[in-house]
């Protein structure tokens, strides 16, 4: 299937003289990481069955700097952060979308100080208004009344607010959305923001993706929908660590659409 | 005419609003020694904050049973406090109940059995947060940082409420004539029997005593403000006025970094030149927070502000899970640090003198640092709009950028981003690699 996977670069498009829609904003997780990378390429999937004209940076992206600001180190974010400004104006962006609520917060809300001003969403708000545009048909399939229920990314709801175009999506899927515990504007961290993700936790209890797999195993989901690449592989190990993954998947939600439609 | 009550009222008046005000000046110039910031902006959208979150208590009420027992007790202590100035006026001038003389007696009856209501519900609202506290033992109430002095503080200001409430009704229930005007007495009326077996002129003492201890203990409890947590009655106000109005997600820009950094972009500026004129100062002398100088003045109000309900606490992953990361603790060490800073240059003739400590290890640990996800729960939870979040990122920058000392993992990341552009060691150019996979 790969091989029909259109994916042109903006020196593409700038070698035809032509400006895409979107562009669409990987990530290194997209990138890089074998699970995300499916992510991505579900979300490619559908942006070419709704024949939006979209572009990536391609070996022009790098790091937004995220997990360096929040480290502390802003030097580094900074760097970044000019870089990529460099470059999404020196191809005339104007809009973005990406798949990780990381890379989505930095650019939408840190980059305008630094001269990088851009219409940016997260890919659920993206699929959101190509299905109301009419540009792109949710159908439940395989999905169809299922047990699903959405982990809140931080960086997407309690940090911009974006709680509803995930969830209105699920329900397009004709599943049944139901609710952990702690949800929307009050839930609970996976554990992996604020640069957690790439070192060990301090000493405690208990692993904070342990908890949250714990808190979606009581409502008793057949899948868990991510947002977020980091937040997918954070509640993935915790379904492992509770040898859970027969009974419980975790998939993103590009990937749900994706899949309904055997893509 | 014996004037001596006069007097002796008018003394005690001008100590307990003089020692507030001195204390008041003295918060004030303590939190002025913080990082000046610049919130001139959006008053609109301010002043809706601070009426809707202080004012309206929209984000106490997100727990229902602790918000409307708050609501309760804010309601009262505002409206129970008009009685405070007819107290004010009858003991400066020696009247009694001038407002008797001022408004019809309808009028007067109607408001005084308004503050008996309240002041039955605000005691009864104080007993069931002591039995919270100290019978059902609420988790957030006993966590380790709730001991010693912040554990007393907080039930301190619900006995005063309690002794306050009580000398209201009594005072009431033992004055002669208001009792005769059986008006405004909804409450006391059932309290007077009480006092059947009291001859007139013992219950006239009980009278003038109970207004006295009244009026004494609400002016000791305003200068025990400055001292407790309790300060969340006023500076709840500014404090959500001040608060963060962009999205939660959204971390400061540091300006310094941004000159430097352009600095080294720009192919154009000779990095050898001397600095131009007046441009020195403009350069800080360290980046990040080790200590609450450098924090905003912003961060040091929150600190004053916090009443340590221990919400931001309850609602932190890495707490939940264990670690030693307490956003409270964050704010109460931020607080308590700044209390020490404004000794010391009180006691130093108005200059800080070094004293060996700072806010970083002496009070809060990097372990505690760490812990955090930066999730934004604490700064979502807390009913008076304070950000635990911006002093633990102001000590990270501080760790990182003035000593390098992040955790060695996160100096991996960092240096991979450094080198190919993403926080794992990929090259850069296999950025696209996943399209022919």
């Amino acid at each position: 299937m790969s091989e029909l996977l259109k994916v042109p670069t903006m020196a593409e498009f700038m070698a035809q003289g032509k400006q895409p829609e979107v562009l669409f904003w990987v990530g290194c997780s997209g990138s890089f990481d074998d699970r995300a990378k499916k992510i991505t390429k579900a979300f490619v999937k559908l942006l070419n069955k709704a024949n939006v004209e979209f572009a990536v940076l391609g070996t022009e992206e790098s790091c937004t700097g995220d997990p360096a600001k929040r480290a502390g180190n802003e030097f580094l974010f900074q760097m970044q952060a000019v870089t990529n400004i460099e470059v999404l104006n020196a191809y005339e962006v104007k809009k973005i979308v990406t798949a990780c609520p990381h890379c989505f917060n930095t650019i939408k809300n840190e980059y305008p100080e630094l001269g990088g001003n851009y219409e940016v969403m997260h890919h659920t708000q993206f699929l959101k208004t190509l299905l109301d545009e009419g540009r792109l048909t949710i159908e439940g399939g395989k999905y169809k009344g299922k047990r699903i229920t959405f982990h809140d990314p931080c960086y997407l709801g309690r940090a911009n607010n974006v709680y509803e175009a995930p969830r209105e999506l699920i329900q397009k899927l004709e599943a049944e959305l139901v609710e952990m515990k702690n949800c929307k504007r009050n839930g609970l961290c996976c554990g992996a923001g604020g640069a957690q993700m790439f070192k060990d936790a301090e000493k405690g209890d208990k692993e904070v993706n342990i908890e949250r797999t714990e808190q979606a195993l009581d409502i008793k989901p057949e899948i868990i929908a991510a947002g977020c690449p980091f937040c997918n592989t954070m509640m993935t190990d915790g379904i492992k660590a509770k040898e859970k993954e027969r009974d419980v998947a975790v998939m993103d939600i590009a990937e749900l659409i994706a899949n309904a439609q055997d893509l | 005419m014996n004037y001596l009550p006069n007097i002796l009222f008018t003394i005690i008046l001008i100590v307990g609003v003089g020692y507030f005000t001195k204390n008041v000046k003295k918060l004030i110039r303590n939190i002025k020694l913080g990082q000046d910031v610049d919130i001139s902006d959006n008053k609109p959208q301010r002043w809706k904050n601070m009426a809707m979150i202080a004012l309206g208590q929209s984000k106490m009420i997100r727990r229902p049973i602790a918000g409307f027992l708050h609501v309760v007790v804010y309601i009262g202590f505002i409206i129970i406090n008009i009685e405070v100035l007819e107290i004010i006026i009858d003991g400066i001038f020696g009247t009694h109940r001038i407002g008797l003389k001022v408004i019809p007696k309808s009028v007067y009856g109607f408001l005084i059995g308004a503050f008996e209501v309240l002041a039955v519900l605000v005691f009864v609202s104080v007993i069931l947060f002591w039995t919270r506290r100290n019978i059902i033992k609420l988790k957030r109430f006993w966590k380790s940082e709730m001991t010693s002095w912040p554990k007393n503080d907080g039930n301190f200001i619900l006995y005063f409420e309690m002794v306050l409430m009580t000398l209201f009704l009594v005072m009431n229930a033992t004055d002669l004539d208001f009792q005769a005007m059986n008006s405004g007495n909804v409450i006391s009326q059932f309290i007077e029997p009480l006092f059947s077996n009291v001859s007139e002129s013992t219950l006239h003492f009980i009278e003038r005593g109970a207004w006295w201890l009244h009026i004494i203990g609400i002016l000791v409890f305003l200068n025990y403000l400055y001292f407790s947590k309790h300060l969340h009655i006023l500076l709840a106000f500014p404090n959500t006025y001040f608060g963060k109005l962009t999205p939660q997600g959204q971390f400061n820009n540091v300006e310094a970094v941004t000159k430097e950094v352009k600095m080294m972009m720009d192919p154009n500026i000779d990095p050898f030149a001397a600095p131009a004129e007046g441009t020195e100062g403009q350069i800080p002398a360290k980046f990040g927070a080790s200590d609450v100088q450098d924090l905003s003045w912003v961060s040091l109000l929150n600190a004053y502000t916090c009443t340590e309900c221990g919400r931001c606490t309850s609602e932190c992953p890495a707490n939940q899970t264990g670690k030693k990361l307490s956003p409270r603790k964050i704010m109460m060490d931020t607080r308590d640090r700044l209390e020490e800073v404004g000794k010391n240059i009180d006691t130093n003739k108005g200059e800080f003198k070094d004293d060996g400590k700072q806010l970083l290890d002496n009070y809060i640990t990097r372990e505690e640092l760490w812990a955090c996800t930066s999730c934004n729960a604490c700064v979502e939870a807390c009913p008076v709009s304070i950000d635990p979040l911006s002093i633990i990122l102001e000590m990270r920058r501080y760790l990182v950028m003035e000593q390098s000392a992040a955790p060695v993992e996160l100096n991996n990341m960092m240096s991979n981003i450094e080198n190919n552009g993403a926080p794992w060691p990929y090259n850069q150019m296999d950025r696209l690699n996943w399209k022919n996979e």
